[in-house]
């Protein structure tokens, strides 16, 4: 076990010479796993990397900033969202079937998947722990003004809240309203306002001068 | 999908008494080496063919330590659940944490160099079906009751019984109980379905929510 340890080239120095149980637990699954041949030790390692670096909420910035800046992107996104984020090559796992749904003055929409963690991982990356956890799969169906102050925003009492519940394959993605001040910014500047929370439905674009 | 009968500790729509949801500033991607390697052995493995997502699914949420369990921790196991029930991994295995008997054929091996395209083609559920389509936008439809351990279903509790409207149309797809219990993609029309707060929970909810959830065609009954 420790020479195994030692195999690992992380951080964990003589301070860290004990195993938690889950890296214990998975360590031994993936050594069992690549002995057996059912997987490639240098997949993990691409499949990781492709996690940590490529995928994430930058994408979905991309797509909403394009949607606000461009008027026939905007109502292509509406009508074929999987077909509009693939024309910015983000496809694939977890986003095969993608629905573009959008704010206004008065509607507010929020995603959630109260089954299990179902999220659109081509444009916004891995989900947060928050979003998987039972408090926000429990909340946002029932209360979703009350998970909107557990993140610190407010709604006009009467707009209307439309909450999904990603039950199947289908995913979705906020298009959260465009921030007031923003006229005749680029896309490129646009991206800046789109923050995850907003294309999840917990939080709203950043006003242009909290960026600024 | 013995005779022991099902239980889903997952299903937590609604529920009260759960907390406040508690996000947090400038969260990594990972919290702890083991969880990238949990993700990556997931991932790695549901690209073997050796199961499907819907039985990935119903391993994960029939774990009765669910509640108190880390999302990758309620990953892990419901792999190791999946390669035990297989014969893909042993007691024997396990116990030497080594590969101690000889491995089982798999359809597929995901190799490092195949990983971009694996993931950008994903795993569409999109089919054909013979049957017609059933209900269409502006339709009111109610949802089938359905016993409290059915197996694996995505017709959420906090949302059986009820009276909503069809407001989206998505063709056919693989219908995900039909594919958990392995009998096959049988596909069937999905719709989404949104129901008023007040229908779901009660006179004292909020007038101004809704909520959808993503629905088969067997869920659904003319209302």
């Amino acid at each position: 076990m420790h020479d195994d340890h030692h195999h690992h080239d992380h951080d964990h120095d003589h301070d860290h010479s004990e195993l938690s149980p889950m890296d214990a637990r998975v360590r031994a699954l993936e050594t069992i796993l690549v002995e057996k041949g059912y997987v490639d030790p240098a997949a993990l390692d691409v499949l990781i990397e492709t996690y940590e670096t490529k995928v994430g909420p930058h994408n979905g910035a991309r797509v909403v900033a394009k949607a606000w800046a461009d008027p026939a992107y905007h109502a292509r996104l509406l009508k074929d969202a999987t077909s509009a984020i693939g024309e910015l090559g983000f496809v694939g796992r977890q986003g095969e079937h993608m629905v573009a749904v959008e704010n206004t003055s008065g509607t507010h929409n929020m995603v959630v998947c109260t089954l299990c963690s179902c999220y659109p991982w081509p444009v916004l990356g891995l989900p947060p722990v928050w979003y998987k956890s039972a408090p926000y799969r429990a909340k946002a169906v029932r209360d979703p003004r009350g998970v909107l102050a557990d993140f610190g925003v407010t709604l006009p009492a009467g707009k209307e809240i439309k909450v999904w519940d990603s039950t199947a394959e289908v995913r979705y993605l906020v298009l959260p309203e465009r921030p007031a001040g923003t006229e005749g910014w680029d896309e490129a500047r646009l991206a800046t306002l789109v923050t995850r929370d907003s294309m999840i439905g917990t939080g709203l674009a950043s006003a242009p001068e909290a960026v600024a | 999908m013995s005779g022991a009968a099902y239980v889903n500790h997952a299903d937590l729509g609604g529920r009260l008494g759960l907390g406040n949801v508690e996000p947090e500033a400038n969260e990594p991607w990972f919290h702890a080496d083991w969880e990238k390697r949990a993700l990556a052995l997931t991932l790695a493995m549901g690209a073997t063919g050796a199961w499907t997502i819907d039985q990935s699914r119903a391993a994960r949420e029939q774990q009765p330590g669910y509640l108190g369990m880390s999302y990758y921790e309620v990953w892990t196991g419901g792999m190791e659940r999946l390669l035990a029930d297989r014969g893909l991994v042993t007691a024997a295995d396990t116990a030497a944490g080594h590969a101690v008997d000889p491995a089982k054929p798999l359809p597929r091996k995901l190799l490092a160099e195949n990983v971009p395209a694996t993931l950008a083609r994903g795993g569409p559920t999109g089919r054909e079906t013979g049957e017609a389509q059933r209900f269409h936008v502006g339709d009111r439809v109610r949802t089938v009751e359905m016993p409290e351990q059915i197996g694996h279903t995505r017709l959420p509790r906090y949302v059986r019984g009820k009276t909503g409207t069809v407001v989206l149309t998505h063709g056919a797809h693989v219908f995900a109980d039909s594919s958990a219990a392995g009998t096959g993609e049988a596909p069937q029309w999905l719709y989404t379905v949104r129901f008023s707060a007040h229908d779901l929970f009660g006179p004292e909810a909020d007038p101004s929510v809704s909520v959808s959830v993503d629905a088969w065609d067997s869920y659904l009954m003319p209302a």
